[in-house]
């Protein structure tokens, strides 16, 4: 039987779908409806952090226990979340094009950023499969997996909110918790934000048991 | 299976009731941001959703969504069969 929890972020998700068109927004210059993509575009990116997160937490786990185990869901955690990413960039992307005008703009830090730390963790599954004996595999992307999780963090968190920024919340711009996210979106965003991790969780957990099911074929 | 089935029933049905909801109710309890006379309000989907057509667009939506989901626990209980073979 599918677990709870999954049927749990379906529930979640399917609820944002219809009540996050339909309830009343602040109604705001530029963005007018397309406000709305706080509700998918936000909660794919913090799905994304978490699962960076998940990966670097058994990525010092394996240096921790020095199991396979451990660097088998650090990799799918990483892939995971590489794969978020993905239409975390298409829906800025599209959201860029119809509020800032242009679908990308090296002037905002929070896109640089998050160019860069793609390209870090692409560079990660470069370093992975690169090394084919298993235990100095695990060990080095476990290490590398730290440093990259620590320049992600501070690429997309810290210095877009150093400098001047277009995203809301970073530079001179009020974040939409402040101003903009009135208790209305909120019903919305913060059960998507679960949902969506949710959903992450279920994808890696496929994800997790394929690739169990490959490493012990090919282990026997 | 059935189970699922039923939930998901359950909560197609849930959204007719919530669409009502916000039909008779417009927007009115939340305050406008203050624009002064001259500028336009923004525009928004108001009409759009007055006419009913925002739930073309939510059940386009919900299909696709629950198609892909649908796929994925195709693949999850697909996997567990696999699991279980040994």
């Amino acid at each position: 039987m599918i677990k709870w929890w999954k049927i749990l972020s379906v529930l979640i998700i399917l609820y944002t779908l219809v009540w996050g068109l339909l309830n009343p927004v602040p109604k705001l210059a530029i963005l007018h409806e397309s406000i709305r993509n706080v509700y998918f575009h936000v909660p794919i990116w913090f799905a994304m952090l978490f699962q960076m997160g998940y990966s670097v937490v058994f990525a010092v786990k394996h240096l921790y226990k020095n199991d396979m185990r451990s660097d088998l869901i650090s990799d799918q955690a990483a892939q995971t979340g590489l794969f978020l990413s993905i239409p975390g960039l298409l829906t800025g992307c599209m959201w860029a094009k119809f509020t800032w005008g242009t679908w990308w703009t090296f002037e905002d830090p929070k896109l640089n950023g998050v160019a860069i730390a793609v390209l870090i963790y692409l560079a990660y599954f470069i370093l992975r499969s690169s090394i084919t004996d298993e235990l100095k595999r695990a060990r080095i992307s476990a290490v590398y997996n730290i440093f990259a999780f620590v320049m992600m963090f501070v690429f997309i968190m810290i210095l877009p909110r150093l400098t001047d920024s277009l995203h809301p919340g970073n530079g001179n711009n009020p974040a939409f918790g402040k101003y903009d996210l009135d208790n209305s979106m909120r019903t919305v965003f913060y059960p998507a934000v679960i949902g969506w991790v949710l959903l992450s969780l279920w994808i890696l957990d496929v994800k997790k048991r394929l690739a169990t099911l490959k490493y012990n074929s090919e282990n026997d | 299976m059935t189970k699922i089935t039923y939930i998901l029933f359950f909560l197609l049905g849930m959204l007719s009731l919530q669409a009502q909801d916000t039909l008779a109710k417009p927007s009115e309890s939340f305050e406008k941001v203050p624009y002064d006379a001259y500028v336009p309000e923004p525009e928004m989907a108001d009409l759009f959703r007055s006419q009913g057509k925002i739930y073309v667009v939510i059940a386009v939506l919900t299909i696709t969504f629950l198609c892909l989901i649908g796929y994925l626990i195709y693949i999850d209980i697909r996997l567990r069969k696999l699991e279980n073979r040994k």
